[in-house]
């Protein structure tokens, strides 16, 4: 292992690796990334892999598209099968009140130019065959999200890293962190220390306690987060189902398994990472309800990941005061993924050239200070 | 040609292959080729891919990272979880 580098990323998932690409993009390779366990083993690896530009403030809406135009060419520029599907985000609601939150919504998105629309329950059935339309009210679809295989594009981004320059370490946990005057100085790890300037904070669920190690005080919380999987079954199933009311989300991948998941407004925020029987029974409970045929279905596995989340349900990017060179790129709060070819194109803008191409300023960690706007399309 | 995983149509060759690549542990060969993620739930295949591991990494099974086992044990249809809407 190296022991000095310019940057440092602590974090193997979808965001250090995808900063670890964009820096050796644009030139900087002394780079060095330490992942306690194998790449995309937190929860990048653990989540549904959707990807969806249906948000609600303009800032979420234009950081998912121009993903999405990033995704549409990531097989070729990474030389790797991402599994990527268009298949639409087909959002529900059983609720007049939603359903009016859902036209504003739409007027927003159409205005930054997403291909999203309102539809009537009927035209939902014609998306999904197997769709209760008693059930809802109406719909929102758009047509240009969709998904893919997560644990795939993070191999991408870090063999080409690799491939330019960048030095990525699995299973190498950081111990500490030296600084002297406010300054970073080094990264100690299980496996050596690493003397640099930079950090970049891309340990999800653990980014407070990385950041707690020289000090600096974090408002992310972990929550667990359950999701299942199914069999594989022929092509049932376009888009993405799902409700921010009732929290539940699922699609069917490129190998034929749906995959999908419900939040629980009454998990308390830990480390806790078990399965549980209350999981899949409240799962089934909303699906039956929404395609009814779907409860014939076998689930063949099941699993848990991490939200990080903070106050507003946005991520923390950018320097941190008092250290400045300590960069943060956590609190995702459960859409890291959908949103990492951009952000994390902006992380390294960053570090290379000190400026971003789109205002982060408003997500810097001192926001907390104050008062802050909310992104309220938070699923699963 | 082998089958190893015979849920996901893995052969040995493919494994092989895959840990040079530096898929170097069971979890990253589950996720990279599927292996022991079927309706079998890995019992066919996972003890003959450790073996495979320990062999190719000169380690014993014992030094080898572990995978977890995840519920069900077996495929179960949803609807037996319940629903308790339903009569």
């Amino acid at each position: 292992m190296r022991n000095k580098a310019e940057v440092v990323i602590i974090g193997g998932g979808i965001t250090g690796c995808g900063v670890a690409y964009n820096l050796a993009k644009m030139g900087l390779t002394d780079v060095v990334l330490v992942e306690k366990n194998f790449l995309s083993s937190g929860a990048t690896g653990r989540c549904g892999g959707g990807i969806r530009q249906q948000f609600t403030t303009e800032w979420n809406i234009k950081l998912a598209m121009e993903s999405v135009k990033r995704f549409e060419k990531m097989n070729d520029e990474l030389d790797i099968d991402i599994e990527y599907e268009q298949g639409g985000y087909l959002v529900i609601t059983d609720d007049e009140k939603e359903l009016e939150e859902f036209k504003k919504n739409v007027k927003l998105q159409n205005k930054l130019g997403l291909d999203s629309k309102l539809i009537t329950p009927s035209e939902a059935k014609e998306i999904v065959p197997y769709l209760n339309e008693d059930n809802i009210l109406g719909a929102t679809f758009c047509q240009s999200d969709g998904h893919a295989y997560p644990f795939r594009v993070v191999q991408g981004y870090a063999k080409k890293a690799k491939e330019m320059g960048v030095e990525i370490n699995k299973f190498t946990e950081v111990k500490s962190i030296k600084k002297e005057d406010n300054k970073i100085k080094s990264v100690v790890t299980d496996r050596g220390e690493i003397k640099t300037n930079i950090v970049v904070n891309a340990a999800g669920a653990y980014s407070r306690e990385i950041a707690g190690m020289i000090g600096v005080e974090m408002p992310n919380k972990p929550f667990r987060h359950e999701i299942l999987a199914t069999e594989r079954y022929k092509h049932i199933l376009d888009p993405m189902i799902i409700s921010f009311k009732y929290g539940i989300y699922f699609s069917q991948q490129k190998h034929g398994e749906i995959v999908g998941g419900i939040g629980d407004p009454d998990e308390p925020s830990s480390y806790n990472i078990k399965s549980s029987l209350k999981f899949v029974e409240r799962f089934t409970s909303v699906l039956g309800k929404i395609v009814p045929a779907f409860k014939n279905l076998n689930i063949v596995r099941q699993w848990a990941g991490f939200y990080d989340v903070t106050p507003d349900a946005k991520p923390i990017l950018g320097y941190t005061e008092g250290i400045d060179t300590l960069i943060q790129a956590n609190g995702y709060s459960g859409h890291g993924f959908m949103v990492a070819p951009r952000v994390t194109e902006l992380i390294a803008e960053l570090i290379v050239d000190g400026k971003t191409s789109m205002p982060i300023d408003e997500l810097n960690l001192k926001r907390f200070e104050g008062e802050t706007v909310g992104e309220v399309y938070v699923v699963g | 040609m082998k089958i190893v995983c015979r849920c996901e149509d893995v052969t040995e060759e493919e494994i092989i292959e895959a840990i040079d690549q530096g898929y170097t542990t069971l979890d990253e060969l589950k996720k990279h080729l599927r292996v022991g993620t079927g309706p079998c739930q890995g019992r066919t295949c996972l003890k003959v891919i450790e073996k495979m591991l320990a062999k190719k990494l000169g380690k014993t099974i014992d030094d080898l990272k572990k995978t977890t086992v995840r519920p069900p044990l077996k495929p179960l249809p949803l609807y037996i979880y319940g629903d308790e809407d339903e009569e």
